[in-house]
């Protein structure tokens, strides 16, 4: 099957069985599962975003961007931008790592509609050291299980949310560990469209023989290709583990090497390869300085190849802003050089496993950097000539040729790895001996690969390596078997590859552990749609405080857990501590479950208050000629309040045109009146607190009874404010609408338009 | 063993090279690198190859587990577990994914011994 030819035409949700999704409802899990045992994916092969070159939008030509989405939420400013919400020219990654993977639908449906198009599912540990595969919905930790359920699940789900959104949504996962070959052949069944694949993850960081790992991988990668899956190299790993990660450099340059000519002489096309590349460095090193070098020799060599741009985690703390400036200045990085893929880090990797709505502030962190940075590459540009860089891009590819002659010299990769090249802190030739070593006759699954027999046959198609074939079979099949020769499977009459009907499907091998037993205990809430706060599975009921307390760190962190308890608040755990100063305080953010559930069909919501658009308030205005008086009444000096409702430069009426006359604070109601009338204002504004000399509701019943008595009180439109105004009580002492906390110029500006439009005026 | 930057001392032989030659020297070195690892993966095979061999056959995982176990014991695997079942569901006239059920649950082992001997 090539890559996209299967993406039905026009209706909504083709292929799936289910009604597209409404985006005022959420998606039904239930629902979703039903009939599971006979969907089949409708595309299979990665999918790379369009570009759309000077793309136009609102009043700004894009020249990095991609065709829009149908469905979006776009960033928080884009309502002073004509709502627009352009999408970079580089798939966007969001990695959902939670362990349930009905709660990560829902997640990968957010993520989506800020902009994800790859979904990295990680999978649960010790997966890597199965050997085989594991079938059903088991929870995971720190990831799912990958299954053929749980992928099959999910890729439906992802055909749900793509057609709700307007993009092709890629689904990918790991092909690496013992299970490598079997992983590739249920991916190319179930239309998983990447993954990683690297035989050096293997070998290094899950001790796997290192034989096994590269005499798996070179099958895995060949069935990997036979759809067209992306594949993600391990190189990044090596930076996220050595003790000085930025003189791995000539290192991770030689492991791309490896995976990507590996990959190729096993049959994968060079543009399907993505290298998994992350800036090594963070602040307070002068990190783009010392990355941007490297970033450019890497992409000098390896120009045939895409770029994955990884966001730093070695240096991550629990601090998510510390985590999201780092992030921003990779992002710098990718835009100067170049990204295919980019990939995000929650800003909450450095303290727990990610939650939802950190998925969707890293996906919001790379689209806004991105976005904010288009283009620039036309004014500012790496200056190749410059000293230091040139030189040290010629530096990082000398060592890296000098570490690869070594190898050879010293007997090749395996010989290598038992010497412990590599991850070694030093940069190469130097080395600080704190590498990892590996033997060859050592690892997991050490000692099981067995030399292919002389009538060594597998009647399958994509099968890598020698295949003892009869006569007039062509090796590879598939769909590109020549004319006039058999493909492998025509001797078992067709392989699942060949003819998706052959694929079989297990549901649940385990009665307990499984996701319908997951579901009965949150069928309740579902089902009267009761709300529990959640991070990452339904109703865990997880929360998080912020608490500013004027104490040294650990007598804070223990004051916190104190109130935790009084909030009500279970389990409770302190996620992160920032001095502010050692004795004057510290900056708490704190975990706890809070065990309640909301009725929404209790609750007492009143309407939203209409908002209306600038453009159409700042029109009624100017045709109008619209002024107002304001004043702070009674004994009161405040000014704040007022101030914010109607200057200009606090998002005021004076903003869409008003002609604002301010009087003053203290201000008696007669002299309030007389100026409205002077002027010939519509508006008269009046601020007030809530006095115990119910001085508030005299002074409010005062300005309507005056203005009755002078005859203006029809011509105008009286409005008091205050923090503890609401508009029911102000309605009964005879103004025209109270406003209390939390109001904007723009909610008193909607509201003055709607009231003369219903005047007529 | 430790060893420090040597750098400077050994890179005499890479200096003269232009940038395009330091490149082709760089990718030449890595397909040497990885031919000999290559041809490994081309002459073997591994459990979970033919185990990915009876997937792509239509049998389910747990059987796939079980087959290539015995083939393993057996000392078959270098003939291809597919193979094996390939040569089961010919000789019992029955698909590939049948041969390999009955073959999961010990029956039918003699069929194979016939082909290739008995267990080592």
């Amino acid at each position: 099957m090539k890559p996209d030819d299967t993406r039905p035409e026009g209706g909504a949700a083709a292929g799936v069985g289910l009604p597209p999704l409404d985006p005022d409802e959420k998606l039904d899990v239930e629902a979703l599962l039903r009939d599971l045992e006979h969907y089949r994916p409708r595309r299979k092969g990665w999918h790379w975003r369009e570009p759309v070159p000077d793309q136009r939008l609102h009043k700004f030509t894009y020249k990095e961007t991609s065709k829009g989405l149908e469905r979006s939420i776009p960033l928080p400013a884009a309502h002073y931008f004509g709502d627009i919400d352009p999408q970079p020219d580089c798939v966007v990654t969001t990695e959902i790592a939670s362990g349930r993977f009905e709660d990560d639908i829902r997640r990968m449906r957010m993520a989506a509609w800020h902009g994800a198009d790859h979904m990295m599912v990680i999978r649960t540990a010790g997966q890597s050291h199965m050997d085989g595969l594991l079938e059903g919905t088991p929870e995971g930790v720190g990831g799912i299980a990958v299954t053929r359920k749980q992928v099959r699940a999910t890729r439906k789900a992802l055909d749900l949310i793509e057609d709700e959104v307007g993009r092709p949504i890629n689904f990918h996962s790991y092909v690496s560990g013992v299970a490598g070959p079997e992983m590739a052949v249920m991916f190319a069944e179930e239309g998983v469209n990447g993954a990683h694949q690297d035989p050096q993850y293997n070998v290094l960081y899950r001790n796997i023989n290192m034989y096994r790992s590269f005499v798996d991988a070179a099958v895995a990668k060949h069935v990997m290709a036979s759809v067209r899956m992306a594949q993600i190299d391990g190189a990044h790993n090596a930076n996220a583990t050595a003790v000085e990660a930025w003189n791995v450099m000539p290192e991770l340059l030689v492991q791309h090497a490896i995976n990507c000519r590996y990959s190729v002489s096993v049959g994968m096309p060079a543009e399907d390869i993505c290298l998994s590349t992350v800036p090594p460095d963070a602040a307070p090193a002068p990190c783009m300085r010392m990355d941007l070098p490297y970033a450019v020799a890497l992409r000098d060599l390896f120009g045939d190849y895409k770029m994955r741009a990884q966001e730093n985690t070695r240096y991550m703390e629990a601090d998510g802003r510390d985590a999201t400036v780092s992030h921003v200045m990779n992002l710098m990085i990718s835009r100067l050089t170049s990204a295919d893929i980019q990939s995000t880090i929650t800003p909450d990797e450095g303290r727990n496993v990610p939650w939802h709505y950190n998925n969707v502030a890293a996906v919001n962190t790379a689209k806004q950097s991105l976005i904010g940075m288009d283009g620039l590459r036309e004014m500012v540009k790496i200056d190749r000539e410059a000293p230091e860089l040139k030189a040290k891009v010629r530096e990082i590819k000398e060592r890296t040729v000098l570490f690869l002659e070594a190898m050879l010299e010293d007997g090749g990769y395996f010989a290598a790895v038992e010497e412990a090249y590599f991850v070694d802190s030093g940069i190469y030739p130097e080395t600080h001996d704190d590498g990892i070593a590996r033997k060859s006759d050592g690892g997991v699954a050490a000692g099981t690969i067995v030399p292919r027999a002389a009538d060594y046959l597998a009647p399958v198609c994509h099968h890598f390596g020698e295949n003892h074939l009869p006569e007039g079979y062509d090796a590879e099949g598939g769909e590109g078997t020549p004319a006039g020769l058999k493909k492998p499977c025509d001797l078992i009459g067709g392989c699942t590859l060949c003819d998706a009907g052959k694929v079989p499907f297990i549901d649940e091998l385990d009665a307990e552990d499984n996701v319908n037993a997951r579901l009965a205990q949150t069928k309740e809430l579902r089902e009267r749609q009761l709300i529990k706060p959640e991070v990452e599975w339904a109703a865990d009921g997880w929360v998080v405080v912020t608490l500013f307390l004027p104490a040294a760190p650990r007598v804070a962190e223990f004051a916190a857990l104190e109130f935790g308890k009084a909030m009500n608040l279970q389990d409770c755990e302190v996620i992160n501590r920032q001095v502010m100063h050692p004795a004057e305080g510290t900056l708490i953010e704190m975990k706890g479950r809070l065990d309640v559930v909301v009725d929404p069909a209790r609750l007492v919501i009143p309407p939203e208050p209409v908002v209306m658009k600038d453009d159409e308030i700042r029109a009624f205005v100017a045709e109008r000629g619209l002024k107002c008086v304001a004043a702070t009444v009674g004994e009161d000096e405040h000014s704040v309040g007022m101030r914010e409702i109607i200057d200009i430069k606090h998002g005021g009426l004076e903003k869409w045109g008003f002609s604002c006359e301010y009087l003053g604070t203290s201000v008696p109601v007669e002299k309030v009146l007389d100026a409205a009338i002077e002027h010939a204002a519509q508006i008269v504004l009046i601020s007030t607190i809530i006095t115990h000399g119910d001085m508030h509701r005299n002074n409010m019943e005062k300005l309507a009874d005056l203005a009755v008595e002078k005859g203006v009180r029809d011509k105008l439109i009286l409005i008091s404010g205050g923090t503890q105004v609401t508009d029911e009580l102000a309605r009964s002492w005879g103004m025209d609408a109270g406003f209390g906390r939390g109001t904007k110029g723009i909610n008193v500006a909607s509201f003055v338009v709607e009231t003369l439009r219903e005047r007529g005026r | 063993m430790a060893r420090e930057d040597t750098y400077l001392k050994i890179r005499g032989h890479l200096a003269e090279l232009s940038d395009e030659e330091l490149e082709a020297r760089f990718w030449e070195l890595a397909q040497r690198v990885v031919d000999p690892m290559v041809e490994l993966a081309r002459t073997h095979t591994s459990p979970s190859i033919e185990r990915s061999v009876l997937m792509r056959m239509g049998v389910d995982s747990p059987t796939c587990l079980a087959v290539v176990g015995e083939c393993e014991k057996r000392g078959l695997l270098g003939h291809g577990a597919g193979h094996v079942v390939l040569h089961c569901a010919t000789t019992w006239d029955c698909a590939a994914p049948e041969a390999a059920r009955r073959l999961a649950v010990g029956e039918g082992w003699d069929t194979v011994e016939q082909k290739w001997g008995g267990a080592r």
